[in-house]
């Protein structure tokens, strides 16, 4: 248990060490979801009432796409001098070496959020009606589906000829229910007409049930040959 | 075996027939929707198939992974074990009845849960481990097929009774599509994905699938369906009539289903048959005897 903790503390300071030296994926995401909303601003001139409405969605495809930019990346990084065949061979334990990955894009893309959130506020001239602190729990959990499974499934995609595209084709229909939770929770605390404990549990509930699967499947994945 | 094939696909054939007699002629016309409502003697036995034909899929891909190491594969078996028991005593619980939707009997949720592990044997009994992989892409091939079934007649009906193509965010139509969705990124990722390793990436998706559809089911709880309310093991009420004309039709479905798969079967045995030998000759050489090459010189068994 503690070499696993160790693994991960390492893989992780080393991920983030060079996302801070490079900052590829956080300038490549950060350029794209702002695109996105230069483009949803063009395409929706909402009143303030009806942006309520609309920009839970907004933001959520925003961020899942931006994030999908993000995952592309995770493992691209590993198959440059045959990292991951070094991995492999390694008595590591390989779920240090996922949760580290999960964990490192859990931070890029929480950095990105917290980034982009001021700008759709202004964009949209955003008040929020519901009880604010709720939008936290709402992104954590919600950030970490999309990026524990979207860890997974590059993963997957590193076996698979065009993986870049792969990598959507695999990750979107799995996290309808996520985008779901993320989307309709965010929209009742915008709007304040519902209560969003409902969604975080759902969040919740979500995340532990795949958690433990890319848990329990990671080491098939990384050692099938 | 083989002679088994022309005649069952006779007798699928005069099914088929007979069921469209009966739904087209013999089934009384709908009080309320008029003749529109027989589509359901292609709709509903469409779902059916499909859904279990995704299950076969998402019970051969758990067999498979398990396959790999006697000990998970040992693991394996008394969880499920452990899901039916617990499974079929929970449904009957005072709690989970009152959780359940509205019309859903807890002796039809306890019927389905068993299906886990009834499956679970029966396919580990009669598939041996290398052809777990070939059963669970004949049945998803299938399975979408009838699901895209489901999805085009579903709005075709919907259309004149409801007044609307499509109601989003239904709970049955929204779950059935997602399943669709996944179905179809499965496909394409046994599409993309070269090698050996493309079997295991499967199943595991397989999984991943089968854990998301309760899930979404369960984040569109709180929206309304319009969907009638289920036949069998639900509130929907029925002409004992017309349940007969469904039932027959749904038995031609599972024949004329049973059928494509079989041949899918042997036609995906055929062709890893055929890649083995191609791996064979470039292994050894084109020096190498003839029956080591390609088996197409001898009947398919």
């Amino acid at each position: 248990m503690n070499s696993l903790w160790a693994v991960t503390l390492v893989t992780l300071v080393k991920d983030i060490r060079l996302e801070w030296r490079s900052k590829d994926a956080l300038n490549s995401m950060l350029f794209f979801s702002l695109l996105v909303v230069v483009i949803f601003v063009f395409s929706f001139d909402p009143l303030a009432e009806e942006s309520r409405h609309i920009v839970g969605g907004l933001v959520w495809v925003a961020f899942l796409f931006a994030a999908v930019v993000a995952l592309n990346q995770t493992w691209a990084r590993e198959l440059r001098n045959q990292v991951l065949d070094a991995y492999r061979v390694s008595p590591a334990p390989a779920n240090a070496l996922f949760l580290a990955k999960a964990l490192g894009n859990f931070i890029f893309v929480s950095v990105l959020e917290a980034l982009m959130t001021p700008l759709f506020v202004i964009f949209y001239n955003l008040r929020v009606l519901g009880p604010a602190w709720q939008l936290v729990p709402i992104a954590a959990l919600g950030t970490w589906a999309l990026v524990v499974n979207g860890t997974f499934f590059a993963a997957m995609s590193l076996r698979t000829r065009s993986r870049e595209i792969m990598l959507p084709l695999l990750l979107f229909p799995i996290s309808i229910p996520a985008v779901l939770g993320m989307v309709a929770g965010t929209t009742s605390i915008l709007t304040g007409e519902n209560s969003a404990h409902f969604y975080i549990v759902l969040l919740l509930t979500y995340d532990v049930v795949f958690t433990t699967a890319c848990l329990a499947l990671f080491g098939m994945i990384l050692h099938a040959e | 075996m083989k002679r088994l094939f022309p005649i069952l696909s006779v007798c699928t054939a005069i099914l088929l027939a007979y069921a469209l007699y009966q739904a087209l002629v013999v089934a009384p016309t709908d009080a309320q929707q008029g003749d529109v409502y027989r589509i359901i003697y292609y709709h509903v036995p469409s779902a059916w198939t499909a859904f279990l034909l995704f299950f076969i899929n998402f019970i051969a891909s758990i067999q498979y992974l398990a396959a790999r190491k006697p000990s998970t594969q040992a693991a394996a078996k008394w969880i499920v074990i452990a899901i039916g028991v617990l499974g079929v005593i929970a449904c009957f619980l005072p709690q989970v009845q009152q959780s359940l939707p509205t019309g859903m009997r807890p002796s039809a949720v306890a019927t389905t849960v068993l299906a886990i592990p009834a499956f679970y044997f029966l396919i580990g009994k009669y598939f041996p481990a290398e052809r777990l992989d070939v059963l669970a892409v004949t049945t998803a091939e299938v399975g979408v097929v009838f699901c895209t079934i489901v999805l085009v007649t579903g709005p075709i009906w919907a259309r004149p009774v409801w007044g609307i193509w499509w109601a989003p965010g239904d709970i049955r139509l929204t779950s059935t599509l997602v399943l669709w969705l996944i179905y179809v990124s499965y496909l394409v990722l046994r599409k993309f994905s070269n090698s050996a390793q493309t079997q295991m990436l499967a199943a595991a998706l397989a999984v991943f699938g089968a854990l998301d559809v309760p899930l979404v089911y369960f984040s569109i709880w709180f929206f309304r369906t319009q969907h009638p309310q289920p036949v069998i093991g639900g509130g929907g009420s029925m002409d004992p009539r017309m349940l007969h004309v469904l039932l027959v039709s749904w038995m031609a479905f599972l024949c004329f289903a049973f059928l494509v798969c079989w041949s899918r079967f042997r036609l995906e045995l055929l062709y890893r048959e055929i890649e083995e030998g191609h791996a064979i000759e470039s292994l050894v050489g084109s020096g190498a005897p003839a029956k080591a090459s390609l088996p197409l010189g001898r009947r398919a068994r």
